[in-house]
């Protein structure tokens, strides 16, 4: 179940705390990866980390030029893509009230255009192999809101409702449009919240703990694998109860 | 026939997997050749590709018949 041997995957933002867990899962179920990120000696420094015969593709996601010669470059290094995971997320926090343009365009143009553009780019080789997997990482932030996160919010929000559109779009074609919704994960952010937060925070997760980014991985490769081929315009919400929707 | 309606027809007969003698000029893509919308866009991608030619939505809409295609490509190529 869930192998994904002979499989090509690629994944944006894969350097990151999250990002380097599902690119680890894909890579530890046979796929072969182009790992994007938008620091070149980091991705390159997680790439050897990998091992095997993965590649290492540095984009900037705020540049749509660089955006759209993303997946043609991974076509390039890899034969094909199967598998597009739109993981990569930038936070600009701020009251709404207090937002500036810049902090609502980044994030937008991060975290939902970007992925737009690697969709619209990656549709048409999956649409012509009559197979494709697409997966974006969103947040429970998308759903529920979050005070100081209306442009992050928007933007996961955003991502839920552009798959189900593109998912109706491709799926007479094998193509599955998904999205997997994280609650609060163990990461570098959450290391360093003082104690009593981290304790208030966690009565409110059934589970009782934070997550994994490999509980993140894990629902990736469900959703990559072939036995999803059923499942599309769905998000796998994976917050440990913390938001049941 | 033209070497436009030769190239053009190979697409069709390749992307919509139908038999070759199907593809008449005077055939409609999807009333007689059983294409869908998606079939649609992705022929005209394929034409971009393969002429070299824009065909913006406005001239794709009126793009039903084969003999259609072939018309704006030969009006149309660079």
């Amino acid at each position: 179940m869930f192998d994904l041997t002979g499989m090509t995957a690629l994944v944006t933002g894969a350097s990151g705390g999250i990002g380097s867990e599902i690119a680890k899962a894909l890579a530890a179920q046979g796929a072969r990866l182009a790992v994007s990120g938008s620091n070149a000696g980091k991705l390159e420094a997680f790439r050897a980390e990998l091992g095997g015969d993965h590649v290492a593709l540095a984009c900037n996601l705020s540049d749509g030029a660089a955006v759209d010669a993303l997946v043609p470059s991974a076509v390039e290094a890899l034969g094909k893509v199967d598998i597009l995971v739109n993981n990569a997320g930038v936070t600009r926090d701020n009251l709404a009230m207090r937002m500036k343009d810049e902090e609502w365009d980044t994030v937008i143009r991060v975290n939902l255009e970007a992925a737009f553009r690697l969709m619209r780019a990656a549709a048409r080789p999956m649409m012509k192999a009559r197979f494709g997997r697409i997966v974006s990482i969103t947040s429970v932030v998308g759903t529920t809101g979050n005070p100081g996160q209306a442009n992050y919010a928007a933007s996961k929000a955003g991502l839920v409702g552009m798959s189900k559109a593109m998912a109706q779009e491709l799926a007479s074609r094998g193509i599955t449009v998904n999205c997997v919704a994280p609650g609060f994960i163990r990461s570098a952010m959450t290391d360093v919240l003082p104690e009593a937060q981290k304790t208030a925070l966690l009565t409110k997760i059934p589970a009782g703990d934070l997550g994994d980014g490999a509980d993140i991985g894990a629902a990736v490769v469900y959703l990559a694998s072939r036995e999803a081929g059923y499942v599309t315009g769905q998000t796998l919400h994976v917050n440990g109860g913390m938001a049941m929707i | 026939m033209s070497e436009t309606a030769d190239r053009v027809k190979k697409i069709v007969v390749e992307h919509l997997g139908v038999e070759a003698e199907k593809v008449t000029e005077d055939a409609s893509f999807i009333d007689d050749l059983g294409a869908d919308s998606l079939d649609i866009v992705e022929l005209v991608m394929a034409f971009e590709e393969e002429f070299g030619v824009e065909i913006p939505d406005d001239a794709a809409e009126k793009i039903t018949t084969v003999k259609d295609a072939i018309t704006y490509i030969d009006e149309n190529q660079g």
